[in-house]
């Protein structure tokens, strides 16, 4: 499904919407938007080849939890369109990028803006932390590590049937460090998951600040190609990049794309906060407001009203 | 003389899931030692090979069941939940995958120490939202624990019983339901998994020394039959003993005391099992007898509860089942 934008036009909306977001309430996981936005763009508007939504574009509030009473209980998968042979599975990893999640869902108009407004508020299922019934997702993810693993378990299920698409993972780089994202390339390896690819936003940050500073994890291409993946670096804001990163030919072996990415990509004046990015909450009144004049020029909007 | 199984779980879980080709044998590197080998040998294209890989494999399971199919997973008890607890709960509890994860070598029922001994899995289990817990306790409930399992809407975590496993009953294991073995009505004894053939060796004797005792068979923890084991309390006289082969806190005695306090009753309960400790390695007979819970700490304990010595001597009782380690039943000495 081709979107009329472009996807580095997507990209910038979702910038900037986040934002707008972060302005508004003071707060937002607001550098990986400016890591993904290019990413999810591209994979929502071009790599991705997926259906309609089949969810409202208002998200329903949250209707509990899956219990054998709970009769109505849906995940949020179905904001990538309907679960068939054909099409691709996207895996969404990293929970904490849910805002952005949702702003590229509203870009490529599988959510209608009024949802982002439900972010966040009691009794809403767009919660800040994705969960499974979370719009585009599928599973929960706040626990960092188990996307790839699920996504290899999808795709060697996929290979069993004989469907054609693919299963992709949208991942960060901070979750690297888990052991378990290891054991999961073992295995993608070993089953010759080729049916399988993952996008790794490498914005070399987490929680503690950039990833140098709190558990440096070396030279990660190096590391996945040893590990038997093909794993292909590019820069992360180059759109045309990813689409011949993912024309690469990797037959017998997962697809891995580090997307190398800066943390403050498109809202360069953030880089003041370098390397306490994880999450942006602005100091003072002075701060937000400074802000909110400087990336709104970077932004080529009018400053936020909050 | 008690009739003697060899590997039931072996053909059980080979003629069920060969039935059904949605059905996938997941191990853990733990193929002969639960079983699955021949399965693995006859029907490849059902077998996932997962390595030593624990936390991959309950998500890879939940991958899986998500491309609809039926996981059934192999490794011992304690590798489903200790390491990979968080992929337990994130990719197989919440989104109550139907997928079945058979834990073998329950409790003490190995000589290979803490790292090996699941004591605190039906604890940690039946505490889980949306899991069902079941418990084997002799042959027949292995032969039936794949199909029972494979009925339910959701996750399962099963205590599989391998290699040499005596037949206790003569009818399948049916999810929610308690066994009746004995009628009585001076003290309520509840046994679950191993204790009931330990407990069954006691029973005779019991019953001469003029203790009428109404003996249970658990193996659903949860769903728990509440109604049936409250309808059963009323009527007992002296009180309730409980023995499992497990940490005698979170699991069936656990459970008996909820229901006791939740009602109001006013029952004695004496809980055997391991009492708030690691274990060490050693043979079943060993252990049961070291730790308190074997048949002859539950004739002390019947002792203690109506404050009378029975005068009954520890080769007064039926003679235990003595289990050779290295044995053919056993794909290694664990």
């Amino acid at each position: 499904m081709q979107n009329k934008l472009k996807s580095e036009e997507i990209a910038l909306r979702i910038r900037r919407r986040v934002f707008e977001h972060c302005i508004k309430n003071n707060g937002a996981y607001l550098s990986q938007a400016c890591s993904s936005a290019e990413q999810l763009a591209w994979l929502y508007n071009e790599a991705l080849n997926i259906g309609d939504s089949t969810m409202p574009s208002i998200p329903e509030s949250f209707s509990g939890v899956p219990s054998i009473k709970n009769k109505k209980y849906k995940t949020g998968a179905g904001y990538n369109g309907p679960i068939t042979n054909e099409y691709d599975r996207f895996i969404f990893a990293p929970a904490h990028y849910a805002l952005v999640a949702y702003a590229t869902l509203i870009e490529v108009g599988r959510l209608d803006p009024a949802g982002l407004s439900m972010f966040n508020k009691d009794g809403s299922s767009v919660e800040i932390i994705g969960a499974e019934h979370s719009p585009g997702m599928e599973m929960h993810n706040g626990t960092l590590g188990i996307g790839l693993s699920t996504a290899a378990g999808i795709a060697y299920g996929r290979k069993l049937n004989k469907e054609k698409g693919e299963t992709c993972v949208f991942m960060s780089d901070g979750e690297l460090q888990e052991g378990q994202i290891w054991e999961a390339l073992q295995v993608s390896v070993y089953y010759k998951l080729d049916n399988l690819w993952a996008i790794v936003d490498v914005n070399e940050q987490q929680v503690d600040g950039a990833m140098s500073d709190v558990l440096d994890i070396g030279d990660v291409q190096k590391k996945i190609n040893a590990f038997g993946a093909k794993c292909i670096e590019i820069d992360g804001h180059d759109i045309d990049a990813m689409r011949q990163a993912k024309k690469e030919q990797h037959k017998d072996q997962p697809l891995i794309i580090l997307a190398r990415t800066c943390p403050y990509k498109g809202m360069n004046y953030l880089k003041k906060r370098f390397p306490r990015l994880h999450y942006v909450r602005f100091k003072s009144e002075e701060e937000r407001s400074i802000m909110n004049i400087e990336i709104s020029k970077e932004l080529g909007i009018e400053p936020i009203e909050y | 003389m008690i009739e003697i199984v060899n590997k039931p779980y072996s053909y059980t879980f080979k003629n069920y899931a060969s039935k059904n080709k949605k059905i996938l044998c997941l191990s853990g590197d733990l193929t002969s030692s639960c079983e699955v080998d021949q399965f693995r040998d006859e029907f490849p294209n059902q077998f996932v090979s997962m390595g030593m890989a624990e936390q991959n494999m309950m998500s890879f399971a939940g991958g899986l069941s998500m491309s609809g199919y039926i996981p059934f997973i192999h490794t011992f008890g304690v590798f489903t939940y200790r390491r990979p607890y968080d992929q337990l709960l994130a990719s197989i509890a919440y989104p109550r995958r139907k997928i079945r994860i058979m834990g073998f070598l329950p409790g003490i029922t190995t000589p290979a120490g803490m790292t090996h001994q699941a004591i605190e899995d039906i604890s940690v289990m039946r505490t889980i939202p949306n899991m069902t817990v079941i418990e084997t306790g002799d042959a027949t409930e292995v032969e039936s624990i794949c199909e029972q399992a494979n009925n339910v809407d959701g996750p399962v975590y099963c205590r599989i019983l391998r290699g040499s496993v005596p037949r206790l009953f003569d009818t399948p294991l049916k999810i929610g339901d308690i066994r009746v073995l004995n009628s009585g009505t001076d003290i309520l004894l509840i046994t679950s998994g191993i204790c009931t053939e330990e407990a069954l060796r006691a029973r005779s004797v019991l019953i001469d020394a003029g203790i009428s005792i109404l003996h249970l068979h658990v193996h659903t923890f949860k769903p728990f039959n509440e109604e049936k084991i409250l309808d059963l309390l009323t009527n007992i006289k002296i009180g309730v003993i409980t023995m499992e082969n497990h940490l005698v806190n979170g699991g069936l005695g656990t459970l008996i005391a909820e229901i006791i306090s939740k009602h109001g009753l006013s029952k004695k309960l004496m809980k055997l099992g391991l009492n708030d400790t690691f274990a060490h390695g050693g043979s079943k007979q060993y252990l049961t007898k070291y730790y308190g819970f074997d048949a002859y700490a539950l004739i002390k304990s019947i002792e203690k509860f109506i404050g009378l010595p029975l005068n009954i001597e520890e080769k007064d009782l039926e003679q235990a089942r003595i289990e050779n380690v290295h044995s053919l039943s056993k794909a290694e000495a664990l």
